[in-house]
């Protein structure tokens, strides 16, 4: 124990460089002979420079709180302090269980639907989807009447029919005003029209109508006298459920008549300026005139529902006399008369196609 | 040395040659230079105060040790050094606490660090030992070995202080409290 002691202050001593130089080299000369001492020396030298260290530690530690002490914390705290919305603190916070707590809830609602067969039972909705769909398609078949048409010129008909869109038209008086529809005749740079004989004369429009999809032509070329007397009158009044009608129009070249009923009062969606008629009309029909029996010109065709039997649809003939009665005057060549005499009725149906087709034109546009 | 260099944040190099000379203003204005940078990062990375004290003050002591021996060599500004660091010793902090969201919101560049940290722990860890052992071992061993180990007194202070009647006894005491706090160090794991 004693000379434990005495050797620890010993190499203390050596360690602190406090011995004279004899002592020093005795006490190196026994290091290096006893391996005990030697291992005594260097743990003694480990320990007391960690606790050395230690120390100095504290003190660096101690020093550095006493700065620390000196700056205003809470003041710096509150400038630099970033304060988001509660939701995005507790959205830190909380992630994780909140992530949870959706999954779960996802999991409950879907697993609820499923049992309870909703998932399964989707036909109803289904059902009711494709009417919506079939809705939209009505709107976009003007368009696709105008590239049917499209397509036919590029498919080698060009030196037949050079016009880039094509519909039907049909003389309102004699002195050469033809009505349309307006989608037939939209941002065109000229329009012809071309009688059932061939003759093809050069058009303004004095007229267009873009809600009631309602356009009026007026023969330009110089040749023009007269078309004659109209044959068919204008029925003001509003044609009833079940009437037998017709219409005549160019779907392609030449004249094709289209027999049908008319389906309904109404057009697409309730739309109380249509009729519904169940007429097969294709693309280039627009724009035909829609008769009666008795040859009383009670609408003009105007679209169909694709995909959809027997549903097409034409402006009431009440739209087509108030757009033009709007027609302004100055824009006419004379005055306009509304022929109100009918020279068809009481004929047979050939014979009436025969009558009519001399007023119903093709209306090409370039 | 004029009078600006005294006050405001110190150069990089001011700030190497300050520790060296252990120059109480340079540490204080180093201190003062950099707290709030470390502040914002913490209080607004899920800490507190006292969080951006205890990693700052850390990361001092790294820098301190790293330029007292002599192996600091300055690749970047010092500013960014010392962000760097506290970054990831916070980063490290807030996994041992389970409250790293899996990002941090930055306020500065900085540089990816390694291990830096890794040595002062471990250092740490034997200063904790030795705390320990020293407070275990009572008085009054604790402040014989800490005046003569530490504050470097000699054995005839300690002697008059203690009022041991010859330095033989109070060496003798000495190094009974030196065999205990060793046997106090060593028997913790």
């Amino acid at each position: 124990m004693n000379d434990n002691s005495q050797l620890t202050e010993t190499i203390e001593r050596y360690l602190n460089g406090e011995m004279t130089k004899a002592e020093r080299t005795n006490f190196e000369k026994l290091r290096s002979e006893d391996a005990n001492v030697n291992t005594q020396v260097a743990e003694h030298k480990h320990f007391t420079g960690l606790i050395k260290q230690y120390g100095e530690r504290l003190e660096l530690e101690k020093r550095l709180d006493a700065i620390h002490d000196e700056i205003d914390v809470h003041a710096l705290e509150d400038e630099f302090m970033i304060h988001p919305s509660w939701v995005v603190r507790m959205w830190r916070n909380h992630h994780s269980k909140i992530s949870v707590a959706a999954s779960i809830a996802i999991f409950a609602v879907l697993s609820t639907l499923f049992f309870t067969g909703y998932l399964s039972n989707r036909e109803l909705n289904y059902q009711q989807l494709r009417g919506e769909l079939h809705g939209l398609k009505v709107k976009t078949d003007k368009l696709n009447d105008k590239l049917d048409g499209l397509g036919k010129n590029q498919g080698g008909k060009q030196f037949i029919n050079p016009g880039n869109f094509r519909g039907t038209g049909f003389a309102i008086s004699s002195n050469g005003l033809i009505a349309t529809n307006y989608h037939v005749i939209q941002n065109a740079d000229s329009v012809y029209v071309q009688g059932n004989d061939g003759k093809s004369y050069r058009t303004k429009v004095v007229y267009s109508d873009i809600n009631a999809d309602v356009a009026v032509l007026q023969i330009t070329n110089p040749s023009f006298k007269t078309f004659g007397a109209i044959p068919y009158a204008f029925k003001k009044a509003e044609t009833d459920i079940g009437e037998s009608v017709f219409t005549i129009g160019y779907p392609r070249e030449g004249v094709i008549f289209g027999p049908g009923f008319l389906t309904a009062t109404t057009g697409y969606q309730g739309d109380s300026t249509h009729y519904q008629v169940s007429i097969p009309v294709n693309p280039g029909n627009s724009g035909g005139p829609l008769l009666d029996s008795k040859g009383n010109l009670i609408g003009v065709i105007d679209a169909k529902q694709t995909h959809m039997e027997g549903a097409a649809f034409a402006i009431k003939s009440a739209v087509l006399m108030k757009a033009i009665k709007d027609i302004p005057a100055d824009s006419l060549k004379g005055t306009l008369n509304i022929n109100q005499k009918n020279a068809l009725a009481g004929l047979s149906r050939p014979q009436q196609i025969k009558k009519l087709e001399n007023y119903v034109f093709m209306v090409r546009v370039y | 040395m004029s009078k600006e260099t005294n006050s405001g944040t110190p150069t990089d190099n001011e700030v190497i040659l300050g520790i060296l000379n252990n120059s109480e203003n340079v540490l204080k204005r180093l201190y003062i230079a950099y707290f709030p940078m470390i502040l914002q990062l913490v209080i607004n990375n899920n800490g507190n105060s006292d969080d951006a004290k205890d990693i700052y003050q850390e990361a001092i002591i790294v820098l301190y040790n790293k330029v007292k021996t002599g192996d600091f060599e300055l690749s970047s500004k010092l500013k960014t050094y010392i962000y760097s660091v506290c970054r990831r010793l916070w980063l490290k902090r807030l996994s041992q606490m389970n409250r790293y969201g899996g990002d941090i919101k930055d306020f500065q560049e900085f540089l990816v660090v390694d291990d830096e940290t890794e040595k002062n722990n471990e250092r740490d860890i034997q200063f904790n030992k030795m705390g320990s052992a020293l407070q275990q071992l009572g008085e009054p061993c604790k402040t014989i070995i800490e005046d003569f180990y530490i504050n470097n007194k000699s054995m005839q202070e300690i002697c008059e202080e203690f009022g041991y009647t010859n330095a033989d006894n109070a060496k003798t005491q000495k190094y009974k409290c030196l065999q205990r706090l060793k046997k106090l160090f060593f028997q913790q794991k």
